[in-house]
């Protein structure tokens, strides 16, 4: 479904992201990791439009879209969520979860409501009525999730919507991402908390210095000792292993 | 050619006190990061003290320019600290929204004190003129331009040179690392106000000698300064003197080839480019 | 309390055209048209949160079209209305294309916003078809067909009418699709695009809205003053007035320019009757906006009407 080839980007003399390949079938969930500064987040923003990268091609269901708008990516189905939260700070949460809904749901009634239901689904209940800017992170969290999905995506990209989320949070998220994909959503993530990669990803590509070092499934990464030592560090291959 | 001349050189020698209004405008932009609506107003405000020094107790323009400046920084210091800092909340839409209030007052305060007329005041040098070989140069033009360039070369060395300087430098470069060495922010941004608006004090006096004075001078600088900041880069200090030079210079040749009417439009058209074209003019970084 | 607030301005609205005094009508009329203007900026300034300085290039430029088209070519002024319209929702909506293209926001709109009126305005003084300097005056010829009354309350309601319209335009825009829109690129550009919002065109699109609702005031003071001059078509202060009714009453809600407008008209006309001096009412509207920044960003609206976030 998406296909990037040879992306890459600099800024002034940083080569942020180095010709990385990366692909994302139809009805899988894919997880892209690495340590801070990898690249991960401008590769997020290039694939989504927010930066245009210097080269390479990033085609989505084989229509290539570099160079389009990050709102003509989003009306083609492909949503993302932000690392760093981006709310409507002065609407409610509700009307903030109802700007995703009006792009595939026109009429405001049907729009609202789909919205107060996914809201209350994602555990935003008690806050749909207030501003947005009043919510804790981890409401944040869900709530560019819940913005996300209410826009109906058939290609989610998640920036690491589980960072500062509790372990009985993330254990939800988990399941409400299972969720989504089982509504027949394509999912590409960058993630930090490991046991929501293991869980969750059929696929898992590795960024270290913007350059991709290896990819596979969650165990075969576990054992991949370029990962685990070029980038992961001790120990870290058990943990991924425990899950 | 005959004409074209004398316009250029109109043009350059009036760029220059441009030049110092908007230094004043682009020091403000460059340390507290906000586009001060009010700047017009508080230089016709300047302009009206110049007036009443000079109709009221008889004191020449270049004479009364440094404590102009003084009571000026006053203004600035006191506006910044008890108004504009305090209504704003930090917010840009709140910071840009108060300027305007002060403008909307200050306007209205002028009319209020001094009437809607049209005011001008007598020098001995008002009408004189230099020869320098085909030109006429008005006098009291060159010396505002000369005086003009002078004050901005003192505040660039008072910015790079003294401590004060630096930290007024620093604060507009890196606020939270230079509260962590001990500057106080909110006294650095009051001064740098202050200083912004002093700017306007010494460039009222140099302009009065050839110019004139109403509440409504204020909404014809505005335009003008934010132009020059704008075509220099906004922040940028050198900018603002060669942005101030161009528009005195467009201003002239668009009278002299638009004509009288039509001219002032070089003016607008310019700031409208210079911003659809290129937001970060002639010598700003991109942000 | 919102449904008693908006019974208590309909009726205050209509108490005008029990009074015979011609006074009142006309100065019902102005407050009319203060708030329909006000209510046009809200639109983009309030909703959309793009801060115009130049406002009054639309006021002005539907001023100028319904003038010319009678004037000049013998239209009847009722084509005025679509005619302003259309030019002050194409002006906007193309001002708008080119500046927010260009990424312009905040400050930088504000200030582009009043150099366009500037240029209008220097453009109507030395152009031959808009009677430069000198203006252009409209015969006193008061017919129907003519959208010229002798009674200043026909007028009035023709204000109220503008009024309507801009206050139901307004509405929309508070609840369906496209108003969210707009509220959510006025709170994050960038996460609104990433939900597929269209976010240059739908702040063109409120520009053009404001505009051409902006123009149609235009074409209503014509009809009432039967001039007009670059000076009046293009001032500074109507730009500034349009912006103090929208914040003052609460910028972004519906009531708010309905508000402001009162709040604005009653200082004027008070301060007047106290103090001959021109400069104190506009003074002390200054002042009252920087004490509703400073200390009730939500504007009058907030006290009247149950704030919408509990």
């Amino acid at each position: 479904m998406l296909e990037v080839r040879g992306l890459s980007r600099r800024f002034g003399g940083v080569r942020a992201v180095r010709g990385i390949d990366l692909d994302v079938p139809a009805g899988a969930i894919v997880a892209l990791i690495g340590p801070n500064g990898a690249g991960k987040t401008t590769s997020f923003a290039a694939i989504a439009g927010f930066v245009r990268p210097d080269s390479g091609s990033v085609r989505l269901d084989g229509t290539d879209i570099i160079g389009w708008p990050p709102e003509r990516i989003a009306l083609a189905g492909m949503v993302r969520t932000f690392q760093i939260t981006q709310p409507f700070a002065g609407l409610t949460v509700a009307e903030n979860i109802r700007i995703g809904a009006f792009l595939r749901e026109s009429h405001r009634n049907a729009a609202t409501r789909l919205a107060r239901e996914l809201g209350t689904e994602l555990g935003l209940g008690a806050w749909l009525d207030r501003p947005a800017a009043a919510l804790t992170v981890a409401g944040r969290k869900r709530l560019e999730l819940a913005r996300a999905l209410a826009a109906r995506p058939r290609l989610l990209l998640l920036d690491e919507v589980m960072a500062g989320l509790t372990p009985t949070e993330v254990n939800e998220t988990v399941a409400l991402v299972r969720g989504v994909r089982g509504r027949g959503a394509t999912i590409l993530l960058t993630e930090h908390v490991m046991q929501a990669v293991t869980a969750l990803a059929d696929r898992v590509y590795v960024m270290a210095e913007g350059a991709m070092i290896a990819q596979g499934t969650p165990r075969e990464i576990a054992v991949d000792q370029r990962v685990v030592e070029a980038y992961l560090g001790k120990g870290a291959a058990a943990r991924i292993a425990d899950g | 050619m005959a004409l074209l001349m004398p316009a250029l050189v109109g043009g350059l020698l009036t760029g220059g006190v441009y030049a110092l209004v908007a230094l004043g405008l682009t020091l403000i932009y460059g340390v507290l990061h906000i586009v001060n609506f009010a700047h017009g107003s508080l230089l016709m405000m300047a302009m009206f003290g110049a007036w009443l020094l000079a109709a009221k107790f008889g004191l020449d323009p270049l004479v009364a320019l440094p404590l102009l400046a003084a009571i000026m920084f006053a203004v600035g210091w006191a506006l910044y600290r008890f108004v504009i800092g305090r209504v704003a909340h930090g917010d840009d839409r709140a910071i840009l929204l108060a300027t305007l209030g002060v403008a909307v007052v200050l306007d209205n305060l002028a009319l209020v004190l001094f009437t809607g007329d049209t005011r001008t005041i007598e020098t001995p040098y008002a009408l004189q003129m230099i020869q320098a070989g085909p030109l006429l140069i008005p006098l009291a033009k060159l010396i505002a331009f000369a005086c003009a360039l002078l004050l901005a070369g003192a505040l660039w060395a008072f910015l790079a040179l003294t401590d004060t300087g630096r930290a007024i430098r620093a604060v507009a470069r890196e606020p939270e690392g230079a509260a962590l060495v001990g500057i106080r922010p909110d006294r650095i941004f009051a001064l740098a106000y202050g200083i912004g608006i002093a700017c306007l004090g010494a460039a009222a006096c140099l302009l009065l000698p050839s110019f004139y004075v109403s509440p409504q001078v204020g909404g014809v600088f505005v335009l003008v300064a934010f132009t020059v900041v704008v075509l220099g880069g906004m922040g940028s200090f050198p900018g603002a003197v060669v942005g101030g030079l161009l528009v005195g210079i467009t201003e002239n040749l668009g009278g002299l080839y638009l004509g009288e009417d039509l001219g002032p439009i070089c003016v607008p058209l310019l700031f409208i480019a210079v911003l659809l074209v290129r937001p970060t003019g002639l010598f700003g970084s991109v942000r | 309390m919102t449904r008693g607030l908006w019974i208590a301005l309909a009726t205050l609205a209509l108490l005008p055209f029990a009074s015979h005094s011609q006074f009142v009508a006309n100065l019902a009329m102005l407050t009319a048209i203060s708030a329909a203007l006000g209510q046009a900026w809200n639109i983009a300034g309030g909703f959309g949160g793009l801060t115009s300085f130049g406002h009054v290039a639309f006021f002005g430029l539907g001023a100028y079209a319904d003038a010319i088209l009678q004037t000049r070519y013998g239209f009847t002024p009722w084509l005025g209305l679509p005619a302003a319209a259309l030019l002050g929702g194409g002006v906007g909506w193309l001002m708008g294309l080119a500046t927010f293209r260009a990424g312009l926001r905040g400050s930088y709109f504000a200030l582009v916003t009043l150099a366009f009126a500037e240029a209008f305005r220097i453009l109507a003084n030395s152009i031959g078809i808009t009677g430069g300097g000198s203006g252009i005056l409209v015969k006193l010829h008061t017919s129907a067909g003519n959208f010229q009354f002798a009674d200043r309350r026909a007028g009035y309601a023709a204000a109220l009418a503008l009024l309507a319209l801009a206050t139901f335009a307004a509405r929309r825009l508070a609840v369906g699709r496209f108003g969210a829109y707009l509220m959510a690129v006025r709170e994050n550009e960038d996460a609104a695009r990433a939900l597929g919002v269209r976010a240059v065109r739908v702040k063109s699109a409120a520009l053009a809205l404001s505009g051409a609702l902006t123009a149609l005031g235009g074409v209503l003071y014509v009809q009432s003053y039967l001039y007009i001059d670059p000076p009046t078509a293009f001032s500074v202060e109507r730009s500034v007035e349009m912006l103090l009714v929208a914040m003052i009453g609460g910028a972004g809600t519906v009531a708010g320019p309905l508000l402001g407008a009162l709040a604005v008209h009653a200082i004027a006309d008070t301060t007047r009757s106290l103090v001959a001096t021109p400069g104190v009412a506009p003074m002390l509207y200054g002042v009252v906006l920087l004490l509703i920044i400073g200390f009730l960003p939500g504007g009058i609206a907030r006290f009247v009407t149950r704030p919408a976030h509990a």
